[in-house]
């Protein structure tokens, strides 16, 4: 590592570039970037270099290299009247609550800007989509086309001059064969291509993978996605702060981790309009969180059984037994099944169902049972020779391959980096109960499955803490929801990206106010989109049974990965 | 069991109509007791149209389809607890050509619009479409979004309704019961009209749009025209 700054030596031994006592010095990295930085910029999370767009490599480069920031979240997109603008939201794995944006502005009639995949990884799916959507173009990008929408589609849906009337050619074979590309200048003739999807029992949802075989190996594949692509972002940039937003985040991740979602919204925007939270509604909010965790997860472990077993077997029956379990309690809280719609800025809708002594009662069996459930699952998976043979060292994701490709959540934390939002960047009540972050070092298909396993006894533990807690709280002091105006206008121009620990990892929302009630731009840093990206890395030359054994460990949900 | 004889009192065997009628053969374990409901006589006269419906509401063959979220309301149905199987409708096949019912369970963009009909195309007639949720009703939620369909109706024909957001489960089997019912009683759907109809590219209208795309797509390729304006 080099030092530009001799006067930061004495620290620099303990800490990196840029961060003098745990918190990052902005001044210290403007420093570090020079002259690439032409203005700054204040966001509620962090602040932001704004960069010009032929020199966003450099200074991308400096930070990761130089000041550690190792971890690119997101990539936003949106167009001002006056030009275009992407910000690349960078974080730390070891402190991601150290964070810095780097802003592109590019102007308005030659909308290019240098892409950031050679630093990042992960920046190339980010980038294809804000390209599609919103129509900025970025040069050395080694794959420029659409990624949701139909490669035919006319027009970016989210820029300014895009009118919904014009008409849309959809052609049924959107992709022409890879084969010859991918295989430019061999004459290897022993190669199939195969579409897996986007109508398949193991995409889980309407995914579509294109394939080439080598054998029964995969030589290449490509995921390709759009299927589900339903316009989360317009629908939320056309709704109200207060009200019209928040049913929409249960249905991104649907898997039934819905408060988990809502939980994001309510995060970014109680930070954004400075609202507070009632130290109640924060415990209701992570015992009912955490019961959609369980939830979440138990369909992933059983789901990837059946990826591995074939047709509906016992485990899957047994994953969603345990999932009406939960669905049952959270009924009984939210009066819903899937879409709670419970959460509320500045608090949660309404208080524990009374009597309240009987809700506990049954959160309380179900938690007393589940380590018995759990045996279950292990005794028939983790422990089954079967399952082993298939899942170990098979699906394997280096963690450094991961970092670049902006992994989070059970699939990072199964390549062994220790990542919980939950714990690094606290928010809720969880960091004052006692729990632990699951990590397994085995970078392979069981070590998710592991963690999977064993993240659902820290939400359980969780759980119990919550009810203990919730039982002894005082009548008078029940207070769900502090005071928040009928209508919400943030100030102008404020901007702020932040993410909370979802069910399948960072779930960050990046907004944008205007002064009006609806926000100008919502963008959703989703965690599938981001550990769907490593599915190449995962089954290049594996077996092809392998390949959805990996993809079932990944635990994507489509309406995620293309909101 | 009927088919046992019935000792009189002398000791001596004697046959009940429906006994000698039954005759010897069916073994005490193929025996039901639809069998002993059928009365003296063990046949039936029915017209064959009718007994085909009957037969064939009575074993459906769901397709495994999951679209968006209410396919996890449809895994919770077909699944321990409600159990979709207990109506003769519970076996998901995984292929289109082994299914005659498609429960269509979630938005549908403009991307998968064309897929969803080619799958629906593969089926064996005769067919049936269970359209769950508010999504493939209307768009639901999403009826604004650029890109979404606005019901499943638009695209392929739809026999029964189940709204909700998700529908939960018990409501699902309600509909599957419901289209059951109607299969028996021999009633199909109306015919809908079906504006995004696939068709070869060569046969659009000419227009400026598909001047524009006659570049990059084939005369004979299948493709959707699909206005957002334009549906109902
Ligand atoms: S109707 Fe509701 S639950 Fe069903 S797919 Fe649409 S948004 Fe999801």
């Amino acid at each position: 590592m080099s030092l530009e700054e001799p006067e930061s030596d004495i620290l620099a031994t303990e800490e990196q570039v840029g961060v003098s006592e745990g918190e990052v010095d902005y001044d210290e990295l403007a420093a570090l970037l020079g002259d690439t930085v032409i203005d700054r910029e204040r966001h509620v999370n962090a602040e932001g270099f704004v960069v010009r767009p032929d020199e966003v490599q450099d200074a991308l480069f400096a930070l990761r290299n130089e000041a550690g920031f190792d971890h690119c979240s997101c990539v936003t997109a949106q167009e001002y009247d006056d030009r275009y603008e992407s910000i690349y939201h960078l974080k730390k794995y070891d402190d991601p609550t150290q964070e810095v944006s780097v802003v592109v502005p590019t102007s308005k009639d030659d909308p290019v800007s240098q892409s950031a995949e050679p630093v990042y990884r992960t920046a190339d799916w980010h980038e294809r989509e804000a390209y599609d959507l919103v129509g900025i173009d970025y040069e050395g990008h080694p794959d420029m086309r659409r990624i949701l929408l139909p490669e035919t589609w006319q027009g970016h849906p989210l820029s300014q001059d895009f009118s919904g009337e014009e008409p849309q050619v959809v052609t049924l074979r959107e992709h022409a064969n890879p084969l010859q590309e991918d295989h430019r200048g061999q004459d290897d003739t022993d190669t199939m291509f195969l579409n897996i999807g986007p109508h398949h029992p193991a995409t889980h949802g309407v995914l579509h993978i294109e394939t080439v075989l080598d054998g029964e190996q995969v030589a290449d594949l490509d995921p390709d996605i759009g299927y589900l692509h339903r316009c989360e972002e317009q629908m939320c940039q056309q709704g109200t702060y207060r009200h019209q937003i928040m049913p929409y985040p249960d249905r991104w991740d649907y898997i039934s981790a819905g408060i988990l979602n809502e939980w994001a919204y309510a995060r970014a925007a109680e930070d954004l309009a400075d609202i507070e939270v009632p130290e109640y509604a924060q415990v209701v909010r992570t015992m009912s969180a955490e019961l959609c965790r369980i939830a979440s997860h138990m369909l992933a472990v059983s789901t990837f059984a059946l990826d591995i077993y074939g047709d509906f077997t016992a485990l899957f029956m047994y994953g969603i037994r345990d999932r009406e379990a939960v669905q049952n309690i959270l009924e009984d809280l939210t009066g819903q099944r899937l879409m709670f719609n419970y959460l509320r800025l500045g608090g949660v809708a309404w208080d524990l169902p009374e009597p309240r002594e009987e809700f506990f009662e049954k959160i309380r069996d179900f938690v007393d049972e589940l380590p018995e459930r759990l045996a279950e699952y292990h005794d028939m998976m983790t422990s089954n020779e079967i399952l082993q043979m298939r899942t170990v060292d098979t699906g394997v994701l280096p963690p450094e391959e991961a970092k670049s490709y902006g992994a989070t959540g059970p699939v990072a934390r199964g390549s062994g980096i220790d990542y919980d939002l939950r714990r690094d960047d606290p928010y809720g009540y969880y960091d004052q109960l006692d729990w632990d972050v699951v990590t397994e070092d085995g970078c392979d298909n069981f070590a998710r499955l592991l963690v999977r396993l064993r993240e659902v006894e820290e939400s359980a533990r969780i759980i119990e803490q919550c009810v203990d807690l919730l039982e002894d709280w005082p009548e008078d002091e029940r207070e769900i929801q502090s005071n928040v105006p009928r209508t919400l206008r943030p100030d102008p121009d404020t901007e702020i990206y932040r993410a909370v620990e979802g069910a399948k990892g960072e779930l960050g929302i990046y907004m944008r106010s205007d002064g009006t009630d609806k926000p100008a731009r919502f963008k959703i840093r989703s965690p599938c989109f981001s550990n769907l990206q490593t599915l190449p890395v995962m089954s290049e030359g594996e077996y092809i049974p392998d390949m959805i054994a990996s993809l079932g460990s990944l635990d994507i949900v489509l309406g995620e990965v293309d909101r | 069991m009927s088919s046992d004889h019935t000792p009189t009192a002398d000791g001596t065997e004697t046959q009940s109509t429906q006994e000698a009628r039954l005759g010897e053969g069916a073994d005490d374990r193929f025996n039901s007791t639809l069998r002993e409901a059928f009365g003296s006589t063990p046949f039936i006269l029915t017209k064959f149209d009718k007994f085909m419906n009957w037969v064939r509401g009575s074993s459906m063959f769901m397709l495994q389809f999951g679209i968006a979220c209410c396919s996890i309301e449809m895994m919770h149905t077909y699944a321990v607890k409600h159990d979709l199987d207990r109506f003769g409708a519970g076996v998901p096949r995984a292929s289109p050509r082994q299914a005659d019912v498609i429960i269509v369970p979630g938005t549908i963009v403009s991307k998968f619009a064309p897929r969803m009909k080619r799958v629906y195309d593969q089926m064996p007639e005769p067919k049936f479409v269970v359209s769950m949720g508010s999504c493939t009703i209307s768009g639901g939620p999403f009826q604004e979004g650029y890109n979404v369909i606005k019901g499943a109706e638009e695209v392929i024909p739809v026999d029964i309704h189940v709204p909700g957001c998700p529908p939960r489960p018990e409501a699902l089997v309600y509909g599957v019961a419901k289209l059951q019912e109607r299969i028996a009683n021999g009633e199909s759907a109306p015919v809908t009209v079906k504006p995004y109809e696939l068709e070869q590219f060569g046969d659009l209208e000419q227009d400026e749009l598909v001047d524009k795309l006659a570049d990059d797509i084939d005369e004979e390729d299948l493709v959707m025209r699909y206005n957002w304006s334009d549906s109902p």
